[in-house]
């Protein structure tokens, strides 16, 4: 019988013919992902008693969680890692400077999310690299330190769900919605342990930015990583920028699937996730007057050059309402970059956006926004929890960049199709 | 190894950002001040109460979320004796092991507890007593985790084999 994309991935990395779900394997990452927690992984590495990371050429290191630092134990935790990255020969290595940015996208951009690769991160969105069919999943900080000492992880081999997609967005609708529509029937422990891939005619019309925001937030219903079969779009956007060589591992036509769903995109409507669980999803038009504090545009889920577009193509030539804060966080410096020469930071701006440097922001709570007692906030990013931004007695409705914008707009959540 | 506590009963999606707040994860770097923080947005009075050897009993997906590994070290540095959940979030169950706490999947003992009841956990015979004489099994689990929990997580098991090489 034929196998699914991480049955073949994990058989050809564990060197074995066959495997099956439930199977434990030994594998070696072809590259590896840390952020800020580099620090922690540092001090519980050394305490293992090894000198030399296996592979320094494989370690990836970015800076992106609080950058720049908000506080003395921030700096200091930043110069542990400099310090080490120094000692230790990682070249990879991504400062807080004008060519870093959140994590994934720095990874992605930097051409690191290759087809056919193992990737393992300290953070639980590296499963974002599923959108150019790389097998990555997220792992804890021992496990990171573990790895940089050994070069191997056990890891099961999980059942997998298909998704396909068909059908033509219609208008107001993104990928955002999507997702959120998929997390909200399964659930957040509905693809628990488990691959998703997403097929279909409409994942191939899919943007990569797009396919990473659908990848990006399958771990919000406990999935251990997603998959979208590279094309040319994927090919040409790494033709320069690749840092190594891949082959494309695709599913075989006869693997089977635990569970096989179909969406129509024709059917779906814009959707927010209600606090505090991302799978406490309804459409837009139920929860449409609610006033917000702050809106938040940016993060790995939709801090890129199309989402801030669609936010200007919103906004530009008007003013946010009167009481509402909006931030905007561009994924990158490269998308940064790119927006203030398309203008798009500017209408952003004029509108009344205040602008902070790439990075993750408030979204985990750090820095940059975070919420006061009782206030509402609609974000893009891909978490609602209790407590995320900061503050417990905080709301969070997460929502695409089209509906944060008509919100930030309005003052009060509203449907995106009202202001398009 | 046999572990005795009280239980203290959480609903289903318990997710790291209440278990451990994400505004600490740079911040509160020692374990022992990682455990005051315990599950503080959910429940303020479960890290000044909960006794060395107390009991997490919780619903499905228990850790979903970040991979932030203090969700775990936080609970093991207080002291809790084991989490049983209807099911585990993927990331939180290997830290879980990677810290030396715990994990124990066994759906059927929910409904069967109640807050601040004693129940006693027989790991190697993969049994759970309750007060009321109730016996519910889980499976063993595999040697090559019982191993890495048996030395006190990850860390001290690689320091363990790299020690031997
Ligand atoms: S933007 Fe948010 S979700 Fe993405 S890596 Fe940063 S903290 Fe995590």
């Amino acid at each position: 019988m034929g196998m699914t994309f991480a049955e073949k991935l994990l058989s050809k990395k564990a060197d074995l013919s066959h495997v099956k779900p439930g199977d434990v394997v030994i594998v070696e990452p072809d590259r590896v992902l840390s952020h800020d927690n580099a620090a922690a992984i540092i001090r519980l590495f050394k305490s293992i008693g090894v000198e030399k990371v296996w592979a320094p050429e494989k370690v990836v290191i970015v800076l992106d969680h609080a950058v720049p630092a908000p506080t003395d134990k921030h700096a200091n935790n930043h110069k542990e890692i400099r310090e080490f990255v120094a000692e230790q020969g990682i070249q990879y290595f991504y400062d807080v400077n004008s060519d870093g940015g959140v994590c994934h996208q720095v990874f992605c951009e930097e051409g690191f999310a290759l087809p056919s690769h193992l990737i393992l991160g300290s953070d639980s969105h590296t499963c974002t690299y599923g959108a150019f069919g790389v097998f990555a999943t997220g792992i804890g900080r021992s496990e990171m330190a573990g790895v940089w000492a050994l070069g191997q992880i056990w890891l099961r081999v999980p059942e997998s769900i298909k998704i396909e997609v068909v059908g033509e967005f219609p208008k107001g609708v993104y990928a955002k919605d999507l997702i959120l529509r998929i997390i909200g029937d399964l659930g957040a422990d509905g693809a628990d342990y488990k691959s998703v891939e997403f097929t279909g005619g409409a994942i191939r019309n899919m943007s990569i930015s797009e396919r990473m925001t659908l990848c990006n937030m399958v771990i919000e219903m406990g999935a251990k990583n997603g998959f979208i079969e590279p094309d040319a779009k994927t090919i040409s956007y790494l033709q320069s920028i690749a840092k190594g060589r891949f082959e494309i591992i695709k599913p075989d036509e006869d693997a089977s699937y635990e569970k096989v769903l179909t969406y129509e995109l024709s059917e779906l409507e814009p959707l927010v996730a209600k606090p505090h669980n991302v799978d406490n999803v309804s459409p837009v038009k139920d929860v449409a007057g609610l006033k917000i504090d702050q809106a938040l545009i940016g993060t790995c889920t939709n801090g890129r050059l199309d989402d801030l577009e669609i936010a200007a193509s919103i906004l530009g030539g008007k003013k946010i309402a009167k009481g509402v804060r909006l931030i905007v966080i561009p994924a990158s410096w490269r998308v940064y970059r790119e927006a203030l020469r398309r203008g798009i930071v500017e209408t952003l701006v004029e509108a009344g956006a205040v602008i902070a440097p790439p990075g993750c922001g408030p979204c985990m709570g750090n820095h940059l926004g975070i919420l006061a007692p009782g206030e509402v906030c609609i974000s893009t990013a891909n978490r609602n929890f209790k407590g995320r931004m900061g503050n417990p007695d905080s709301e969070i409705y997460l929502a695409s960049p089209a509906t944060v914008a008509a919100s930030a707009l309005k003052g009060v959540i509203t449907d995106p199709r009202e202001v398009l | 190894m046999i572990i005795k506590g009280r239980v203290w009963k959480y609903g289903d999606d318990i997710n790291t950002d209440v278990i451990f707040p994400g505004k600490y994860t740079y911040t509160v770097l020692e374990p022992s001040e990682m455990a005051k923080h315990a599950l503080e947005d959910l429940d303020p009075s479960f890290a000044k109460e909960a006794r060395p050897g107390d009991i997490i009993v919780a619903g499905k997906n228990f850790g979903c979320g970040s991979s932030r590994e203090q969700a775990a070290t936080c609970l093991k540095a207080l002291g809790i004796g084991a989490v049983v959940a209807k099911s585990f979030a993927r990331i939180f169950y290997r830290n879980a092991i990677n810290q030396g706490l715990l994990v124990i999947q066994c759906p059927e003992l929910f409904e069967f507890v109640v807050n601040g009841e004693e129940i006693k956990i027989d790991v190697d015979k993969g049994e759970i007593h309750t007060l009321g004489g109730k016996v519910f099994r889980f499976s063993p689990l595999p040697e090559f985790v019982r191993r890495i929990i048996d030395d006190g997580g990850l860390i001290p098991h690689l320091r363990k084999r790299f020690k031997e090489r």
